[in-house]
């Protein structure tokens, strides 16, 4: 077992930052190329809607931690931003309530189609965290 | 990221190299709408993602919304380069059910007639 804590303020230069980070982790567990992106992405998606969302573009904090364990990676992403109101709506597809911002709405959906477990807790006025799991080599649905 | 524009008669080529996110589309976003804006005969987009290293949801909302400008117009959208990572992300994002995709510009142009 192995880990990493890393946290950043909520600026959107440090989405790619973030999942940078997060990926040299877990290249220590041989993903193929893929496998990697997919992390990249959905981190990416996770970083993005704690700054646009939780914070609304203000100051704030947000705190990532992984570990790797045999084939498996777990990250939890974390703010002490707004929350969010309706879990389940957020999660639907092409919902969002930015539209003004061109939010297309598929950041939950491409986190749940990426990782292989995604946990939302949010609490209204006091934050959210992402918790997902990765089990890399698991791709034998991968023919679509 | 870097966009580059091309102009080429009434067909403009954006080609985008590094990483679209939620921090760099506002780069592309400003970037086309400018460009169109300014160049009223300008009326087809072809997008050239083959330098295009990485893309997440943000990349889709961008895209859609440049795709939708350019249809206001009367214009046509063609996506080239498209590498599977970012295949995958628009593919889940629907887009490619309504933009077309070619192998390169030059077949994308012709495309365009």
């Amino acid at each position: 077992m192995n880990y990493m804590m890393l946290e950043v303020p909520a600026r959107s230069e440090n989405e790619s930052f973030v999942r940078v980070v997060v990926a040299a982790f877990a290249a220590r567990l041989d993903p193929t190329l893929e496998e990697l992106n997919e992390v990249k992405t959905a981190v990416s998606e996770a970083v993005t809607n704690s700054i646009l969302h939780a914070y609304e573009d203000d100051q704030g904090l947000i705190k990532i931690n992984a570990l790797v364990e045999n084939k498996k990676l777990m990250i939890e992403i974390y703010d002490t931003g707004k929350g969010i109101e309706d879990i389940a709506m957020a999660r639907e597809p092409l919902y969002t309530d930015k539209p003004e911002l061109e939010r297309s709405g598929m950041g939950f959906t491409i986190m749940e189609n990426f990782m292989d477990e995604v946990m939302i807790e949010s609490s209204q006025g006091k934050g959210t965290v992402i918790k997902m799991t990765k089990i890399f080599g698991n791709n034998s649905e991968n023919n679509h | 990221m870097q966009v580059q524009l091309i102009r080429r008669k009434k067909n403009l080529i954006v080609r985008l190299k590094g990483e679209l996110d939620h921090h760099t589309s506002t780069v592309f976003r400003q970037a086309v709408e400018n460009e169109l804006e300014k160049n009223d005969i300008m009326q087809n987009l072809v997008l050239n993602l083959e330098y295009l290293t990485f893309m997440d949801s943000s990349g889709i909302g961008a895209i859609l919304g440049r795709y939708k400008q350019v249809k206001a117009r009367g214009g046509k959208v063609i996506i080239c380069g498209l590498k599977p990572h970012n295949k995958k992300i628009l593919q889940m994002g629907g887009l490619l059910k309504i933009i077309p995709v070619s192998s390169d510009e030059n077949s994308a142009i012709l495309s365009l007639g």
